[in-house]
């Protein structure tokens, strides 16, 4: 079988929100995610206060479902008050029980 | 108190080496310069500096009697809940804050600021004087300042929710509370003979790195202070305003209590300087978590970029000359000797 569509889902927020946004993500039927530092500016100013480092990027390949709704619990739970953006991309992989 | 000695206790802190590395670390960031300090580096020398503090005191803590230390441990858990109080209730009646971003700005002025505390030691080394070793406890009891605010804030906006338990957990475990404290216990388990042996890392004194180290940090806070500076025109002045009287108000009060709680001359000044500073690392943290709509950078502003360096520059000094002025005057405090 050849490559299949999933979700591509990618998170980037302020370091403060690292654990909570992965117990999330997870909690919200992610089966694994992928976790890096990065550094930037958004409409808030820069985020990564030094205090918490780096800003952190949580990607995680998933059904559109449960793309969708991790989606909906970041907007009620986190745009309002915390630096976050969110995105999602459709992406072909092999293997794709292992992501949805 | 006579002008000219205010002067020169001003002019010798200007020159001190803490002094000058943080005035680098700010010229450094104002002229953009590429000097950087890793992280990980600036963790680990945060590590260092509140495990030695905690160690120092803990070898000292040997011959201290209950009764010595019970008032200026009553004083502090005092001062721990005025001064956050006093903060939000000037905030919210002067400044016309909202809960929020009042409880926020209370609640790091309430909590302890590491790197102001060690210089404050630093002082007081530098003049020779010694001071209670108990005193890092006192800067582990000023912790809880910040929950007070938190808990103002908490009332005012009639929350509701287990985040309070979380902070409180949190500031009982948090890094400064614990490396102090399990400093402390260690220092005073292993004793004199015991830190002989590694004084030559550990120690406050001319033996020890202790005083190299904090030298080197301030060159990273002058760096932090200065690119925080920045955020200064979103903030406007009120704060400038706030951020340079309430310190001076806190230190004031923090320095009588303690030379009427029977502290030392340096002891008490320590003390001032654990009530008038500001926190800028953990305190943010809680405050973000449990306030996420206050603007960070205004307490961040405020903090890091206005009452840091002022307190080094000036409130430490005025701070320093006015409880030799109380404690000549008023409270008759002792004089330790250094490593007393």
């Amino acid at each position: 079988m050849g490559p299949t569509t999933v979700t591509l889902l990618t998170i980037i927020a302020e370091g403060l929100l690292r654990e909570r946004l992965i117990d999330d993500v997870m909690r919200l039927g992610a089966s694994g995610y992928t976790l890096s530092e990065v550094h930037g500016r958004g409409t808030r100013g820069i985020a990564g206060q030094f205090w918490h480092g780096a800003q952190v990027r949580i990607e995680a390949l998933v059904g559109t479902a449960t793309a969708d709704s991790i989606l909906a619990h970041l907007e009620t739970h986190y745009f309002a008050d915390y630096s976050v953006i969110a995105y999602t991309t459709e992406v072909r992989v092999l293997r794709p029980d292992k992501y949805t | 108190m006579e002008l000219a000695g205010t002067f020169g206790i001003l002019q010798q802190n200007l020159l001190s080496p803490l002094t000058l590395a943080f005035l680098l670390g700010m010229l450094a960031t104002l002229v953009k310069s590429d000097v950087e300090f890793p992280e990980p580096a600036y963790k680990f020398i945060a590590f260092y500096l509140m495990f030695a503090i905690g160690l120092n005191g803990g070898v000292e803590l040997a011959g201290t009697t209950f009764a010595a230390f019970a008032l200026p441990a009553l004083a502090t858990i005092f001062l721990a809940f005025l001064l956050p109080s006093l903060c939000y209730v000037v905030l919210r009646a002067i400044f016309r804050f909202d809960v929020a971003n009042a409880a926020g700005v209370a609640a790091l002025y309430g909590s302890v600021s590491s790197v102001t505390f060690a210089a404050g030691i630093g002082v007081v080394e530098a003049a020779g004087m010694g001071y209670e070793g108990f005193i890092p406890t006192m800067a582990a009891l000023a912790e809880w300042g910040m929950i007070v605010a938190l808990f103002w804030g908490r009332l005012g906006l009639k929350s509701r929710g287990d985040a309070i338990g979380k902070v409180v957990q949190e500031t009982l475990t948090g890094r400064s509370v614990i490396l102090l404290m399990g400093g402390l216990v260690i220092g005073a388990l292993i004793g004199e003979p015991g830190f002989e042996r590694i004084a030559v890392v550990f120690s406050q004194g001319p033996e020890g790195l202790f005083r190299g180290v904090l030298v080197l940090f301030l060159v990273e806070m002058g760096m932090v202070a200065a690119r925080q500076l920045r955020e200064f025109a979103r903030v406007g002045p009120r704060m400038l305003v706030f951020g340079t009287m309430m310190p001076v108000l806190m230190g004031l009060l923090g320095a009588t209590l303690g030379s009427l709680a029977g502290l030392s001359v340096g002891g008490a000044f320590i003390l001032a300087a654990i009530a008038g500073s500001a926190s800028y690392i953990d305190a943010p943290a809680a405050v973000r978590t449990t306030f996420p709509q206050a603007n960070p950078s205004i307490y961040l502003t405020s903090s890091l970029g206005i009452t840091l360096p002022f307190n080094l520059l000036l409130g430490l000094p005025l701070l320093y000359a006015y409880t030799q002025w109380f404690c000549d005057q008023l409270a008759r405090c002792p004089v330790l000797p250094p490593g007393a």
